[in-house]
């Protein structure tokens, strides 16, 4: 390709565009202001002959920056998506004649928008370069199996099933994990009523005989380097051996540990035999051949068992998990079962406050419980306690509301799940912490193992992105993302191996993963203008900057997720995309006209999400939602990646206000990159100082949580915005 | 119903004994047992998922010591005696209110009932419930026959609570009573001549052998 840019633009009258827009005067901005070397208009742009013209020229005339004025960039994006050169959209549609009024005292300030939006995307088409893929882009079919229960043994089959190479590294002596050792597992198929045989038997085999999947037992992670594409691993066996393999990508599944309760005196545990946990009466009642257990204590018939729910959990209290394991209740009902199917006259009652039996087949099981004559008692134990050859529950009956005693044999306690997440990469002091305490020991700069979401799981946004961590290439799967049984774990596994299947394979086109997955740029940096403040490599959400020896920014492709908060944190502007720049966007910003002072036609710039803020702009068009016509509207890739020399150019350059609209931050986040929203927020705190020291009012700059449904919302804060402004008045700064 | 205490007696004294549930027994399944073998429908009453929606749902449900959802707790909980002797059940209307809304699909109308009955077998009932009361005025009535004398119903019922208690109600249902007779709804004659059904002694047959088959069902508790 020619190192000359030649900007083609495309003007479009379909839609409606040519009767309320003055196309011509249109090109002429084009040509004139956009310095479009090549202006063309047509009747429907995105039809064949619309999309053949534009490629024709591409072809024959040596055009390499198409600008489309047309509809929202995120409009018929197949139909413009041009391979090869790198394409712009002013959008006139959604961003324009939709959101205006057709009268005539509108027209003129609906054409001022049509033709900024104009004179912007060929400047911007102008500024970007088509992205070539990743250079050092590798492909490497090996998953790392971290994890050899359910869930691993899950995904190193399906991923072995579907062509890849596993390597599974279990800490144990055997595969199996925790479900091996229990009798049974609650039922995954219809009637839902009976316990069922955990299959791990069966999985076990199929892995061991699979010619593409070793298995290291006895072993650990002694490191963890490289990305997605080009992970090098060592793989430290207890016996002292270590070896070294590479992988495409890696599935931590390293499932959960009992909560340990004993600390916690109301349940008793530890101070009777005969005062067990659900997972202990799974192994005693394995031990003895799926038969009855007797009584720990003294080898008695068991006649009455009660099962304590939430033993530990569900609350906030000292030592308690403050969430639902989710499995237990199913867990008890099945193991009333083992009781009632020998034997419908041991009594069996499960105590509970709620009872969540959550999963396709649970209010079947509920009700099979029911049918077998287990009691179902809601109440609140407040103490559990050997006494007199049996032990006694205390509790206050929550329907009857007394408090009351049950006398019985045995007692069984929902104890939950505690994930085997390793180090909380959050806590200052995990840096210290010695190997062993690590799952993955990576050796990126931002900590050695997955970021926690919550309660020590890891996991990233359970709703937005399913089985993605914070760690590119990196999935986790299993009861190390949140609380779940074996049916809920087989599916995780499944989808997070595909995850991984995924990963591996956008490493080796050097494209993006989730959220822009395909997108093949990735972040440059320029060495020589780096004051080596480090703020990228502490702010890139995703830990995709590591560090050289002489402590400069070394970026990761494969890991980068292509948010440019980056190329936001850099206060010397080195980072940038081919195709998205501080330049890309600080142009367009320049070329917006600002009319004099006494024209009172202020104008606002808004920095919008492209992921949430700018669809529900696009949407509130469809609505033919109106809203003023002084705004322009920039998409960006995230609030994040919003340099802080947009804003202060924009200021200077006399725009009267500035609106930066992101998604959702803080604990329960909507951010597509978890962190940018966020980030932003954090530096537009500093603003105000900026506009201090310019004398400008801070209403001036606003930055706004938007969700992709506020519809009605957005308009409403545009105008609001734009009162704003009449009420402060113009800025100051207009030349 | 006198009569069907009889056979009952012994079970009675059986029952009785095993009266005072020890607190050592809460919880267990003995009394869930002898309601699900012995009370109509009371096998239903372990299927209850302690919602609260019938409690919520019933008209009358606040007037009442106990709602069903209460009743049913109390059962598995084992409070036989307290269950047995509530006047709860008594006071259901049977509006199916309950059995509409449960989402358990409990037939909690026929519980109430079946457990009434059964707290009449065992001679638990308490004695002046008004509604069971007038639940035995009319079995008798009506089996007497096999057909309803209006009449003397009414008339027991009125003086159920008194004479002048029985004159007042009398004259303000007067205007009812006669177009009751107006409309042949009612035959004055009931007083001296109640014809009954046709082949009443069969429907006295017919009772005694449904009372034998039910006695034969009931487990000894
Ligand atoms: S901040 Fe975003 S764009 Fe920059 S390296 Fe990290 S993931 Fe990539
Ligand atoms: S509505 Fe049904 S399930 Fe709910 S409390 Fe009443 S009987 Fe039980
Ligand atoms: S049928 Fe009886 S128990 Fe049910 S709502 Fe009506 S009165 Fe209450």
């Amino acid at each position: 390709m020619a190192d000359e840019k030649k900007i083609g633009a495309y003007l479009c009258k379909g839609c409606g565009l040519g009767d309320r827009l003055d196309i011509s005067a249109l090109k002429v901005v084009a040509e004139r202001e956009g310095k479009a070397a090549i202006v063309r208009e047509h009747d429907f742009l995105c039809d064949a002959s619309g999309v053949a013209m534009i490629q024709a020229d591409i072809d024959t005339q040596g055009v390499n920056r198409v600008a489309i004025a047309a509809c929202s960039r995120r409009a018929k994006t197949e139909a413009f998506g041009f391979a090869n050169v790198a394409v712009s959209r002013a959008n006139l549609r959604e961003g324009v004649i939709w959101v205006r009024p057709d009268t005539d005292e509108n027209r003129e300030t609906t054409q001022e928008m049509a033709t900024d939006y104009v004179r912007m995307a060929c400047v911007e088409a102008k500024f970007m370069n088509p992205p070539d893929a990743n250079k050092a882009a590798t492909y490497n079919r090996q998953l790392l199996v971290v994890g050899g229960g359910v869930s691993g043994l899950t995904s190193a089959i399906e991923a072995a099933r579907a062509g890849y190479n596993v390597t599974i590294v279990e800490k144990g002596a055997e595969l199996g994990g925790i479900a091996a050792q229990l009798y049974r597992q609650v039922p995954e198929h219809s009637p839902y009523s009976d316990p069922q045989d955990t299959g791990v038997a069966e999985l076990i085999n199929a892995v061991s005989n699979h010619k593409n999947i070793t298995v290291h037992t006895r072993s650990s992670i002694a490191e963890t380097d490289g990305a997605p594409g080009r992970f090098v691993v060592q793989i430290a066996a207890e016996s002292g051996t270590s070896e070294t393999k590479t992988f495409g990508a890696i599935l931590q599944a390293t499932g959960f540990t009992a909560h340990d309760i004993s600390h916690l005196p109301v349940y008793g545990y530890k101070t009777s035999p005969d005062i067990i946990t659900q997972f202990e009466l799974e192994q005693l009642t394995k031990a003895a051949g799926g038969d009855i257990i007797k009584r720990p204590s003294d080898g008695k018939q068991v006649a009455s068992v009660a099962f304590v729910q939430c033993a530990g959990q569900r609350s906030e209290q000292e030592g308690h998990l403050s969430y639902c394991s989710g499995h237990c209740c199913s867990t008890s009902i099945k193991q009333a079962m083992y009781f009632k199917n020998a034997n419908p006259a041991i009594d069996t009652n499960i105590i509970y406050t709620d009872l969540r039996t959550p999963g396709a087949g649970g209010e079947d099981f509920y009700r099979s419980g029911q049918h077998k004559g287990v009691t179902f008692t809601k109440g609140q134990v407040t103490s559990v306690k050997a006494e007199g050859g049996g032990v006694s529950v205390k509790f206050k009956d929550l329907i009857l509301n007394e408090d009351t005693e049950e006398k019985v044999d045995l007692v069984v306690l929902a104890n939950g799940m505690v994930p085997n997440s390793g180090l909380n990469i959050d806590d200052p002091t995990s840096a210290e912490k010695p190997k062993s305490a690590s799952i993955l020991n990576l050796t990126y700069r931002q900590g050695r193992d997955l970021p926690q979401l919550k309660y020590g799981f890891n996991d990233s946004h359970f709703i937005c992105f399913p089985y993605e961590t914070r760690r590119t290439g990196i999935y986790a799967a299993g009861p190390v993302r949140r609380p779940m049984d074996i049916a809920q774990t087989k599916e995780d596994a499944t989808g997070a191996t595909l995850k991984a299947i995924q990963a591996i394979e956008n490493a080796a086109l050097g494209r993006a993963a989730h959220p822009r997955s395909g997108d093949l740029s990735f972040p440059s940096f320029k060495k020589e203008g780096c004051t080596q403040c480090k703020r990228c490599t502490v702010e890139c959400p995703f830990g995709a900057i590591d560090e050289d020896a002489q402590r400069f920014p070394v970026f990761n492709e494969s890991r980068c997720r292509r948010c440019g908060t980056c190329m936001g944190a850099c206060p010397v502007r080195v980072i940038s995309f081919e195709n998205y720049s501080v330049d890309s966007v600080g142009q367009q910003i320049k070329n917006i006209d600002i009319p004099e002072e006494f024209d009172e036609k202020p104008r606002i710039l808004m920095l919008a999400c492209e992921n949430d803020a700018y669809p529900a702009l696009d949407m509130a068009a469809m609505n033919r939602q109106e809203y003023s016509a002084f705004v322009r509207v920039i998409p960006v890739r995230c609030l994040g990646s919003v340099n802080l020399i947009w804003i202060t150019d924009a200021l200077n350059s006399g725009f009267d206000g500035v609106m930066m609209m992101g998604c959702k931050k803080g604990d329960n986040y909507q951010c597509h990159f978890v962190k940018g929203s966020e980030l932003a927020h954090m530096r537009m705190s500093k603003v105000d100082d900026t506009l201090k020291t310019l004398s400008l009012e801070t209403e001036r700059v606003v930055t706004h949580e938007i969700a992709i449904t506020d519809i009605h919302r957005l308009p409403q804060l545009i105008n609001e915005m734009a009162s704003t402004i009449l009420r402060i008045g113009m800025s100051p700064l207009k030349f | 119903m006198n009569d069907t205490s009889k056979p009952i007696d012994a079970i009675r004294k059986m029952s009785m004994s095993a009266g005072n549930t020890a607190m050592i027994e809460r919880y267990r399944n003995h009394f869930l047992k002898e309601v699900t073998d012995n009370v109509e429908e009371g096998e239903w009453v372990n299927m209850c998922m302690q919602c609260g929606v019938c409690a919520g749902s019933c008209p009358l449900g606040n007037a009442w010591a106990h709602p069903p959802q209460e009743i049913f707790m109390m059962i598995r909980a084992g409070k036989r005696e307290e269950v047995l002797t509530s006047d709860s059940m008594w006071m259901c209307t049977s509006c199916y209110n309950c059995i509409v809304r449960c989402p358990r699909k409990l037939p909690i109308t026929h519980i109430m009932h079946g457990l009434a009955r059964y707290a009449e077998r065992l001679g638990l009932a308490p004695k002046n419930q008004p509604t069971r009361k007038f639940a035995m005025m009319f079995w008798d009535n009506i089996t007497k026959t096999g057909r309803a004398n209006e009449v003397t119903l009414g008339i027991r019922l009125y003086f159920m609570h008194g004479f002048v208690n029985g004159i007042k109600t009398a004259l303000k249902m007067l205007p009812v009573g006669l177009s009751m007779i107006k409309t042949k709804r009612m035959s004055p004659l009931g007083l001296v001549a109640h014809s009954g059904c046709k082949g009443k002694n069969d429907i006295t047959k017919l009772l005694k052998k449904a009372r034998e088959i039910e006695e034969a069902r009931m487990k000894k508790y």
